[in-house]
């Protein structure tokens, strides 16, 4: 290949690792990184290179296989959002310490804004805390280069390394000229040594001493030091910026005539921070003005709190993407520089996502509302998240924590004597990554309440990756399975039922008798099996269509739009009535039993006369 | 890469209606240009149904996100969107606008409209709107070394299309009959 292509930034990513000799690589979908692993497969296959690339069932177990590898020698990778991070930072933390054989990249995707995420947490935070380096890409094209040097660090100084691009690099498209595939001819040989890869208290002591004297080395090393991006500019005041904020900041810079004037330093390395940069930007700069998001890593490691302007002092926001228009205002300010009035960011708003029409979800929370209508109801992360919409998701923390809450609101009720309904919901792919501990827990508690699966048989909101129960990996190669009814029983759940959510009289049935089982017996499971309907791969397996209008009995009450809300059910105002959306209908026909006055029909099924 | 037009545009829609592919089309033909790209997609809950938003800077740019004001064209799948990305444009920018009444929206505030959600039903194949938004746009912009105003011709979004769809014959030639119809509907 030796023409540019377009890439996205996380499929610049995969390309350098498959460039770079990574031989395993793992994830857990999560957006904005999941594209890395699915990029990773279609690299392996045009280039023809040995790799095994594998989903893992969560983000901890994700990061131990692909440490492990490296134990091994082999060059590894394992990517994740930054919340996954959360889940593996115990054995980051660990393995900061006993280091690698083989280079070894953790790759953690940042979203600040936040776009798709419950938090804006910065993953550089985490790589201090652990003690690693981390580099900070601020395109896709640099993401690719920083893989081969992470490696680099990675293998000389026997650490991980962390790579952190953000969204603006993960979903950036850029032109690449594709380099070259240097296969490694590396096998496994894993050198015994307990001391440190089973290293007790004693041992971990002399490894943190180690760790310290690795980072300080790192922090002097040349390839990672800061670039001045405009060497000929002179002035006692200075920018140090990292990530697409640098990006932002060069062509701010370049638009606004203060090329020549102000000094602009682009960091890579945001942590360790190099020593030597440090001192100078002390002895050279009156007034550093540090952009990067989004917790103030380089800042912090700047201590001269008269001299340096950033998330500390108050002037970058807290909270919030760096926009390019809050980088233009930050660096006019900075520069003594009128502030133009309009460059005011792109207002928010517009329509809210909502369910995809026909999505078996819809019908579930629309169930879940009429088998428990004053019922609490705690969610989790996935497209489901999306029945927030129809009033069928109270509370949302982070994976796993629908089944963990939902004993949590058991406890508290019970404790003051007022007994609640309380049905949480899961997706198939979550109740696997972090459901099923916490499903134990409430079994051994006896907490009393009602978990529905979600099962469409794919992570949705990722992309479509596969999960443990269907036996696919991620270049759909068949792979072992894990029956969903046979884990939740072997939790030792009394009751465990599937149901189909689009059949909505009998599953909200279901539902009842789960209820009322639930208020005797401890947990009861309902599993909504039924597949997504955007799921090319499972098309065949939908039931069956059909096709709905609305008749002259619609009063335009709004309750199909507002309680079930399927984006295919349109309000005319003109009319004053709804009618079907054919573009946008599925015919999954469940809002045949959502109309209180039963306006909404099936058209002829054996006529086919629209 | 001298002499390479240097151009910031913004595709507006809601999730489901192909801005991303659109985006990467208009990408994928900057590089046939022979110039660099950088583009900047919305994935993730949004792409529910919720609004979708991608920058496209062909031409010597460092970041992937268009400020306000500075983008040269709009180019708009959902008219509810326009209020919301108007400010992208610059003074003297041009909005290609998918409405329904193109007749009232067509001429104020550089504004070039079609119909392409009604072309689309009419040809029979619904996902079609965005390639006949994207082909009216090259229509009626025309291409920036023949005098108009947008970097690139048909001709290098066909085969951009082509290289993407080659392998799926039928869809290709389906895209294709959509991009030129939509290039018929932008002649003036
Ligand atoms: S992608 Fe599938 S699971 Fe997600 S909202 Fe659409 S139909 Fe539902
Ligand atoms: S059949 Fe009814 S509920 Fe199902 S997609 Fe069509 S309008 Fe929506």
């Amino acid at each position: 290949m030796n023409e540019r292509v377009l890439m996205l930034g996380n499929e610049a990513i995969a390309r350098g690792l498959v460039e770079s000799g990574c031989s395993v690589a793992t994830s857990y979908p999560g957006t904005p990184a999941s594209e890395i692993l699915s990029s990773a497969v279609q690299w392996r296959k045009a280039c023809g290179v040995p790799m095994h690339i594998q989903w893992a069932v969560n983000e901890k177990v994700a990061l131990e296989i692909a440490y492990t590898a490296s134990l091994t020698g082999l060059r590894s990778a394992v990517s994740m959002k930054q919340v996954g991070l959360n889940v593996a930072s115990d054995p980051l933390m660990s393995a900061a310490y006993t280091g690698v054989m083989g280079g070894f990249l953790v790759i953690s995707a940042d979203d600040p804004g936040p776009h798709s995420s419950q938090t804006e947490q910065d993953s550089r935070l985490m790589a201090m805390m652990a003690k690693v380096p981390v580099l900070d890409p601020s395109s896709p094209a640099y993401a690719r280069e920083l893989v081969e040097i992470g490696y680099e660090i990675s293998e000389i100084f026997r650490i991980p390394v962390m790579l952190r691009p953000t969204t603006r690099v993960c979903h950036a498209c850029q032109d690449i000229l594709p380099g070259e595939v240097r296969p490694l001819r590396r096998e496994a040989d894993f050198r015994k040594s307990p001391a440190r890869w089973a290293a007790t208290p004693a041992f971990r002591f002399e490894l943190h001493r180690e760790l310290a004297e690795k980072l300080a080395a790192i922090a002097a090393w040349p390839r990672t030091a800061p670039a001045r991006l405009n060497p000929h500019a002179e002035g006692r005041r200075a920018v140090v910026a990292s990530g697409v904020a640098a990006a932002h900041a060069g062509e701010i810079l370049l638009e606004s005539g203060l090329w020549d004037r102000l000094p602009i330093y682009r960091v890579v390395q945001p942590f360790p921070l190099h020593t030597a940069f440090i001192a100078h930007l002390f002895a050279a700069y009156e007034e550093i003005l540090v952009l990067e998001e989004t917790a103030a890593v380089i800042e912090m490691q700047l201590l001269d709190r008269r001299r340096v302007r950033g998330r500390m002092t108050g002037t970058v926001p807290e909270a919030g993407e760096l926009l390019p228009e809050i980088v233009e205002r930050l660096i006019a300010e900075f520069a003594g520089l009128p502030v133009k009035e309009e460059s005011a960011t792109a207002k928010g708003g517009g329509r809210r996502p909502t369910l995809c029409a026909g999505c078996p979800h819809r019908s579930s929370f629309y169930a879940i509302k009429k088998a428990a209508p004053k019922g609490i109801y705690p969610s989790d992360i996935g497209c489901y998240t999306l029945g927030l919409n129809l009033g069928g998701v109270d509370t949302v923390l982070c994976m796993g924590a629908a089944v963990s809450q939902a004993a949590g609101f058991y406890q508290a009720y019970r404790l003051a004597g007022k007994p609640v309904d309380i049905v949480a919901t899961i997706g198939d792919s979550t109740f696997y990554h972090a459901g099923v501990p916490p499903l134990i827990d409430a079994v051994v508690q006896g907490a009393r309440f009602v978990l529905v699966i979600l099962d469409n048989s794919t992570t949705a909101m990722t992309g479509f990756q596969a999960t443990p129960a269907t036996g696919i990996g991620a270049a759909n190669e068949p792979t072992g399975a894990v029956d969903m009814e046979s884990l939740v029983r072997g939790c030792g759940v009394g009751f465990c039922k599937v149901g189909t959510p689009s059949r909505l009289p009998e599953f909200t049935g279901l539902l009842k008798e789960a209820v009322a089982f639930s208020h005797e017996r401890g947990p009861a499971v309902v599993i909504a099996r039924e597949p997504c309907v955007m799921d090319r791969r499972q098309s065949n397996r939908l039931p069956p269509r059909r096709k709905v209008r609305v008749n002259e009995e619609c009063n335009g009450c709004r309750h199909c739009t507002e309680q079930f809300e399927c984006p295919a059910l349109v309000y005319d105002e003109g009319g004053q009535r709804i009618f079907v959306d054919t573009l946008q209908c599925t015919g999954c026909g469940v809002c045949l039993h959502v109309c209180p006055r039963s306006a909404i029909v099936e058209e002829d099924p054996g006529g086919g006369n629209p | 890469m001298s002499g390479q037009v240097r151009q910031q545009i913004v595709v507006s829609g809601v999730g489901g209606q192909g801005v991303l592919f659109v985006t990467r089309l208009l990408a994928d033909a900057a590089i046939r240009r022979g110039g660099s790209v950088l583009t900047s997609e919305t994935h993730g809950m949004a792409q529910r149904g919720g609004v979708v938003v991608s920058h496209l800077k062909a031409g010597d740019f460092a970041g992937p996100l268009v400020r306000t004001g500075q983008a040269d064209g709009l180019i708009v799948l959902k008219e509810e969107n326009l209020p919301l990305h108007r400010e992208f444009i610059k003074p003297g920018g041009w909005i290609v606008l998918n409405t329904p009444r193109p007749g009232a929206a067509e001429g104020t505030g550089g504004v070039h409209a079609v119909d392409a959600d009604g072309r689309a039903h009419e040809s029979g194949n619904l996902q079609a709107a965005n390639l006949i938004l994207l082909g009216f746009a090259l229509a009626r912009l025309g291409a920036a070394d023949r005098g108009g105003r947008l970097f690139c011709s048909p001709d290098d979004i066909e085969a951009a299309l082509t290289q993407r769809m080659g392998d799926r014959e039928s869809a290709l030639r389906a895209s294709i009959a959509a991009l030129h119809l939509g290039i018929l509907r932008g002649k003036r």
